[in-house]
């Protein structure tokens, strides 16, 4: 039994009761928190597993492109060829908040208006397996992003998930059981205290008694 | 404020992703974790996707920002084939949150 050091009083005992009611509620609320963000979580990972592996399906394919693009033109056209690039990809970052975690979201806005007109360079050069290439990773670049923020908030949520459940048990294993043991030895050693002031009591009165009427000497 | 997407790695994997909108860094040897610094500290970049390799070279710098919005640093797949990096990334914030991997647990 692991008690507090305090002084046994009444004050510290209405002290120690409020301190636990708080606590009380403290462990049940950060319960709630911890099974929410969970299932949130849960549900972001299954999720995140989905997109990742489906992304970087898609970017192994877009690498044979490369790779085979590069086979075909030599290194240093490929290289002229995506030298300036049109594109400019700009993120907008917003944060969300889910369950007191702030999370990212992102907002993506292209520098051209048409998502299709991506090629930095002249068709009549290059080969067409460089094109595939480019307009793949055109078309993965959404999944990408979206795979970035789901990542994010995967890594966010487990270091939150984390904390409330060292939180919780902390409550739950530690504190809690500490208060209660903490009350009722108060409890205890007040009662104790009433008792031996009680036959004290008694004890006094029988001796005044005693004094005043002489019983021990009529019988 | 309007941030942009970095991707580090091998010349060879990143160049594609110049064309469609992303600043590419091609490093190599022990040039990526300097990189990786300036650049997530440079505030500039909302998202750096690291090459596989480079992405288990720079745990220390990675961990700096692992509390942060930005930048969210996301491992993806080079021309040398999938490793699996994301997977265990995945399952490894599963394993921190849960106690134990329930999602990834069969293989």
């Amino acid at each position: 039994m692991a008690i507090m050091n305090v002084n046994p009083t009444r004050m510290q005992l209405t002290r120690l009761k409020k301190q636990l009611r708080t606590a009380v509620r403290g462990h049940k609320m950060l319960k709630d928190k911890r099974d929410e963000l969970m299932r949130q979580f849960l549900d972001l990972v299954r999720e995140t597993k989905d997109l990742r592996e489906r992304v970087e399906e898609k970017l192994m394919l877009c690498n044979d492109h490369f790779v085979n693009a590069s086979a075909v033109m030599s290194k240093e056209a490929l290289d002229a060829s995506l030298m300036s690039p049109k594109q400019q990809v700009n993120i907008h970052t917003e944060s969300r908040n889910v369950m007191s975690v702030d999370i990212p979201v992102f907002k993506a806005s292209e520098r051209t208006a048409d998502s299709g007109d991506i090629f930095p360079y002249g068709f009549a050069f290059t080969s067409f397996e460089l094109d595939d290439a480019i307009s793949a990773l055109g078309d993965v670049l959404p999944d990408l992003i979206k795979l970035a923020e789901y990542e994010k908030s995967c890594e966010l949520m487990s270091a939150e998930i984390e904390k409330t459940r060292r939180r919780v048990n902390s409550l739950e294993h530690v504190m809690i059981p500490r208060y209660q043991d903490t009350i009722k030895y108060i409890s205890m050693k007040l009662e104790e205290n009433d008792r031996s002031s009680r036959t004290r009591l008694m004890k006094v009165k029988d001796m005044l008694l005693e004094k005043t009427y002489h019983y021990s000497e009529r019988t | 404020m309007a941030k942009h997407i970095a991707v580090l790695g091998d010349a060879e994997s990143i160049k594609g992703f110049s064309a469609i909108g992303i600043d590419i860094y091609p490093c190599e040897g022990d040039e990526p974790s300097r990189i990786l610094r300036n650049l997530a500290d440079s505030e500039a970049y909302a998202i750096i996707y690291l090459t596989e390799e480079v992405y288990n070279q720079t745990e220390k710098e990675r961990s700096r920002y692992s509390d942060r919005l930005t930048p969210a640093i996301v491992p993806v797949p080079g021309v040398k084939g999938n490793s699996n990096t994301g997977r265990k990334r995945l399952s490894s914030f599963v394993e921190k949150a849960v106690g134990s991997d329930i999602i990834f647990g069969n293989n």
